[in-house]
């Protein structure tokens, strides 16, 4: 009962704290700890295969897809906190408060009789106990399971798979897409800028530095731009300033961002 | 064995708020599991309750149903969004014009 009473606060907690977290990774790292946690109470009531179960299946198996969609959908994918029906999350609060009362109190004031306990059910081990009931009473349910688990795998390959309507683009018309792309408005054809160039780090989320000391934005990831986490340029910029004072060249800005880099030689003349 | 049937009561609980209030569609989907799993807590202590273990198999049905739901949930939730760039569970209101 001791693990028990460890157990249950850190498990209501954590199942709270999907409620109020506004990031989804985070709700998921708390349903790990609520599925890890009621692992270990099915532990305490005698269901040692059901733990092994819940760790391998929850914790392995649907959390790890939960977190693979979160990497598809966007780890930024954070609720909104508009309301579509006027008041309904105040209502739903207090007719969720009202259930958890009644099912609280209800359930406290219940009576359940001495324990039996598992021991004598469990006396060749739980997991042949449980075989036999599965093979024997429940054999045809069990056999339905695997329709079911077939059915879902198709299911889950048809709304995954998508039809190309159009035809894949060859080398050959990409290169040509990306000369229109030049001829019509000035889009740089080679590649671009790998960023950390000129720069004093070259890690991701530094981006490059024109010859003019200006960040080049098409240099960083824009995964990394939308999440904000790109590392500010002007520190650099400073650097690039002060080195241009030193050698006593006028500094040029404004240029485009995209613009391709000049080399050292145009640079002065400009 | 109240102790056990009254968290997981709780836990049923915050399931049920956290469907109503959240909007995004994979946390509604993470509330629901918590709901599948408040009802195993429950099952299998009403198994030691009683002293068979037909509520242990009972519990693992329906962490197997849990397993093969999640499968098609998400591959709804991908499908959704690759459509409608929105995971969001108010954007797919179509079905209401």
């Amino acid at each position: 009962m001791t693990t028990f009473w460890i157990l249950s606060p850190i498990i209501v907690l954590a199942a709270l704290g999907i409620l109020f977290v506004r990031k989804a990774v985070h709700a998921a790292l708390l349903l790990a700890v609520v599925m890890i946690g009621l692992a270990l109470l099915y532990l305490t009531l005698q269901a040692p295969f059901l733990f092994a179960v819940q760790i391998i299946v929850y914790t392995g198996a649907i959390l790890m897809l939960f977190l693979f969609v979160l990497m598809l959908v966007g780890v930024d994918a954070s609720d909104s906190v508009v309301e579509t029906i006027k008041g309904q999350r105040g209502m739903a609060i207090i007719a969720g408060l009202l259930l958890g009362v009644v099912l609280v109190l209800g359930l406290s004031q219940m009576s359940l009789g001495a324990v039996t306990g598992l021991d004598t059910a469990n006396a060749n081990g739980n997991v042949e106990a449980l075989a036999d009931i599965m093979f024997s009473r429940y054999v045809f349910a069990f056999e339905v399971t695997s329709t079911l688990l077939i059915t879902a795998a198709v299911g889950a390959m048809v709304l995954a798979h998508r039809e190309r309507l159009d035809p894949k683009p060859t080398q050959a018309d990409l290169a040509a897409q990306r000369m229109q792309d030049y001829a019509a408005s000035g889009k740089h054809p080679g590649n671009l800028p790998t960023p950390g160039v000129f720069a004093r780090h070259n890690a991701v989320d530094t981006p490059a530095l024109l010859p003019d000391g200006t960040a080049s934005e098409t240099s960083v990831s824009r995964v990394l731009a939308a999440r904000g986490t790109v590392r500010s340029a002007p520190a650099m910029a400073e650097d690039v300033a002060g080195v241009e004072k030193q050698l006593g060249s006028a500094p040029h800005a404004g240029r485009d961002a995209s613009a391709p880099a000049t080399t050292e030689e145009e640079a002065p003349a400009t | 064995m109240t102790p056990y049937v009254v968290l997981s009561s709780i836990l049923f609980t915050i399931g049920c708020v956290g469907v109503l209030t959240r909007r995004n569609a994979i946390v509604v989907f993470m509330c629901v599991e918590l709901m599948l799993n408040a009802s195993n807590l429950a099952l299998v202590a009403f198994a030691k309750q009683n002293g068979n273990l037909d509520g242990q198999i009972a519990a693992f049905f329906v962490m197997v149903v849990a397993a093969a739901e999640v499968v098609v949930g998400l591959a709804i939730i991908m499908t959704i969004f690759r459509t409608r760039r929105s995971a969001s569970v108010d954007d797919a209101s179509l079905l209401k014009y």
